[in-house]
């Protein structure tokens, strides 16, 4: 059919029978398309309506959407029977503060690395690549043997200041301050202004954009981190909501499947990293996109 | 420090006092980064070829240099370190194996789709395949132990088209023994590699290690489309019309046009699933702590479970072990798809280019926090 349309060029015929066969995959690949967010969305649907189950409900009917009868039990438990608000308070802590480190170093060394003229800087870019290529999960022991030998095993600073500067982040605001005209900044600098005062008060401000990827990036990235706690601490205190709700998981608060509460815990831990999502969709459908610009 | 740099930078002019300000700026993250990247792993290089028990320093006295034993102990093929070596890397190999091409294909297909400029609520589907993207490791794999639990929703689905699904998560029989019927006996039973028989490393991922392989591609896919998104979105309706002016069709349009133009995302998408799956850890602590039978035992979880429970020297060695079986992936990778068109870029292009992708990596591995 295709090679005949090629071939054979007869202008009214092939445009009459390319418009119908478009029209046709529309309406197919629309099908297909709402078959799929069916499959994307479904599951967490039935998760929400399972937290509002009863246990026995949750095992008996898994798959329904509405509850036989509604039970705000895995709640109260979570709330006023459990870690959790400690968990959540914790996790607060931490994203905040490796949220506003990344932020401000991030940006300063990216800086730095573009417009700074200073010896080693090449060597400390290339440095920069070649630790962003090591994969995270190799450095699990590694970062342990250091949290541990310099004595802060088990601690809040164990768990953040690891985290509190990242490679890709310093590498992102690099290639944004490269790709700004330096006009401005010597403007600046000829009315006598310092390195800092420029960078603090006429660079930064114009970096927003850049900045809110990294705010988006670094929140989600701490938010959801939970190889890192788990090496860098053991005491249920200093537990946040992923290492408390992976807990919670393999064992659970008492006995039986515990569906509703699991479900409940994991649907409450997800609601700050969908709101961001939400608000932010456009800067994050942007970012990991521009991110390749090839 | 930083008051300092701004008057030694005023005073002196312009060269002399930026290379101040230069290091003052970049001297945070060079701290943190030499601490808790480069140090750690100079340290654990050291643990891997001694005998440090985990109490005290590793760098007293008592801790004694034994070479390469707890590399040759993991790859010799004897003992249960080995043999549990050896399922490891078969488990993740069959993981890498499905993932790769499975997500790579279905978030290109995601991406298309949602990119046909015909195509209705176009935000909407973007979000919906997107969404599971943004929860984390820990979430998900509480959803995901709930949905295939053995009378979970899974299971239901499955009994209304008259299947007896099995119990998940707790299945270690391979998929490929029961789908080609092998048996442990005859040619099968013998060989020997990293500790494991022929059988062993054909009987494919358990039923269990499935519901982990579903669960990548559930929430991966979503992030590569974006990246196959936005390469759309650069190729741009210019090179699609005029396919279209020369009367090519949907698929002859696809094939040759605007999947020729894809091959650099194409590149990065299977590099970036690539160092990704081989580093599963999170999902396998929180779903099955590498059972049933060590079939979800994957190399980073081996190196983490080894060492935690006090053989550190050989849980760093096979963190090492696992650093090499990426690097050599990827270079694998390399060598088939070949770099983007090496020959017609220039060096300097090349080092941008490989940059540029590195960027992307970090990216791509903190918007998913999953990667690891």
């Amino acid at each position: 059919m295709t090679t005949t349309s090629i071939t054979h060029p007869a202008p009214t015929d092939t445009v009459r029978r390319r418009r119908q066969r478009r029209r046709f995959g529309t309406v197919g690949a629309l099908i297909v398309l709402i078959a799929l967010a069916v499959i994307y969305i479904f599951p967490f649907l039935v998760q929400i309506s399972t937290s509002f189950k009863t246990e026995g409900d949750a095992a008996n009917n898994p798959m329904s959407l509405i509850p036989q009868t509604w039970s705000t039990a895995a709640y109260s438990r979570l709330f006023n029977n459990s870690d959790f608000p400690l968990w959540a308070r914790n996790s607060f802590i931490v994203t905040l503060a490796v949220t506003l480190g990344r932020v401000f170093f991030d940006s300063l060394a990216g800086y730095a690395l573009a417009r700074l003229k200073f010896p080693g800087r090449d060597a400390i870019f290339y440095l920069l690549i070649a630790v962003m290529s090591v994969p995270g999960v190799v450095l699990l022991i590694p970062k342990f043997l250091v949290i541990n030998y310099l004595g802060i095993y088990d601690t809040f600073a164990a768990m953040i200041l690891p985290l509190l500067v990242d490679a890709g982040g310093v590498f992102m605001m690099r290639n944004f301050f490269a790709s700004i005209p330096e006009s401005v900044e010597e403007a600046a600098r000829i009315d006598g202004a310092g390195t800092f005062r420029i960078f603090w008060l006429v660079v930064l401000p114009m970096a927003r954009p850049a900045l809110m990827t990294i705010i988006i990036l670094s929140f989600q990235g701490s938010w959801n981190e939970f190889s890192h706690f788990l090496i860098a601490t053991q005491s249920p205190g200093l537990r946040t909501l992923t290492t408390g709700v992976a807990t919670l998981a393999s064992g659970g608060l008492g006995g039986g499947t515990q569906y509703p509460l699991k479900l409940g815990a994991a649907l409450l831990m997800t609601v700050p990293a969908a709101i961001v999502f939400f608000v932010f969709q456009r800067q994050i459908m942007n970012t990991t996109g521009g991110a390749v610009k090839d | 420090m930083t008051v300092t740099a701004i008057s030694s930078r005023r005073r002196r002019g312009a060269p002399q006092g930026q290379g101040v300000a230069g290091w003052v700026f970049v001297t945070p993250v060079v701290i943190i980064l030499g601490i808790f990247l480069v140090v750690p792993i100079v340290m654990a290089l050291w643990v891997s070829v001694s005998d440090w028990s985990g109490s005290g320093s590793p760098f007293t006295s008592q801790v004694h240099f034994v070479g390469a034993k707890n590399y040759t102990s993991v790859l010799n093929g004897q003992g249960l370190t080995a043999q549990t070596f050896g399922l490891a890397v078969r488990n993740n190999l069959y993981y890498v194996l499905y993932v790769v091409p499975l997500q790579t294909a279905l978030s290109l297909f995601l991406a298309v789709m949602v990119s046909r400029r015909a195509m209705k609520g176009r935000s909407f589907f973007r979000m919906a395949f997107y969404f599971p993207s943004v929860t984390s490791s820990v979430a998900i794999t509480v959803l995901w132990l709930f949905l295939f639990s053995g009378s979970g929703v899974v299971n239901k689905v499955m009994s209304y088209l008259s299947i007896s699904g099995p119990d998940w998560f707790n299945d270690p029989n391979g998929v490929g023994t029961q789908l080609f019927h092998l048996k442990e006996s005859g040619w099968l039973a013998t060989g020997n590699f990293l500790g494991i028989d022929w059988y062993q490393w054909l009987a494919g991922p358990s039923v269990a290690m499935s519901a982990f392989i579903i669960m990548a591609i559930f929430t991966t896919s979503g992030t590569f489309m974006l990246l196959f998104i936005a390469a759309l979105q650069n190729i741009g309706e210019d090179t699609e019309e005029a396919a279209l002016i020369d009367g090519a069709d949907a698929w002859a349009r696809f094939r040759y046009v605007t999947l020729p133009l894809l091959r650099p995302t194409l590149y990065t998408v299977i590099t970036l699933g690539l160092i990704g799956t081989w580093q599963i850890f999170d999902q396998i602590w929180i779903g099955t702590h590498g059972g049933p039978a060590y079939t979800t035992t994957t190399p980073a979880y081996m190196a983490y479970d080894t060492a935690f429970s006090g053989n550190w020297g050989k849980g760093a060695a096979i963190a090492f072990i696992l650093f090499g079986i990426i690097i050599v992936m990827t270079l694998v990778q390399r060598l088939i798809l070949g770099e983007a068109d090496a020959t017609k870029m220039t060096r300097k292009q090349l080092r941008l280019d490989r940059a540029q992708r590195a960027a992307s990596a970090a990216a791509a591995e903190k918007t998913t926090g999953r990667a690891r």
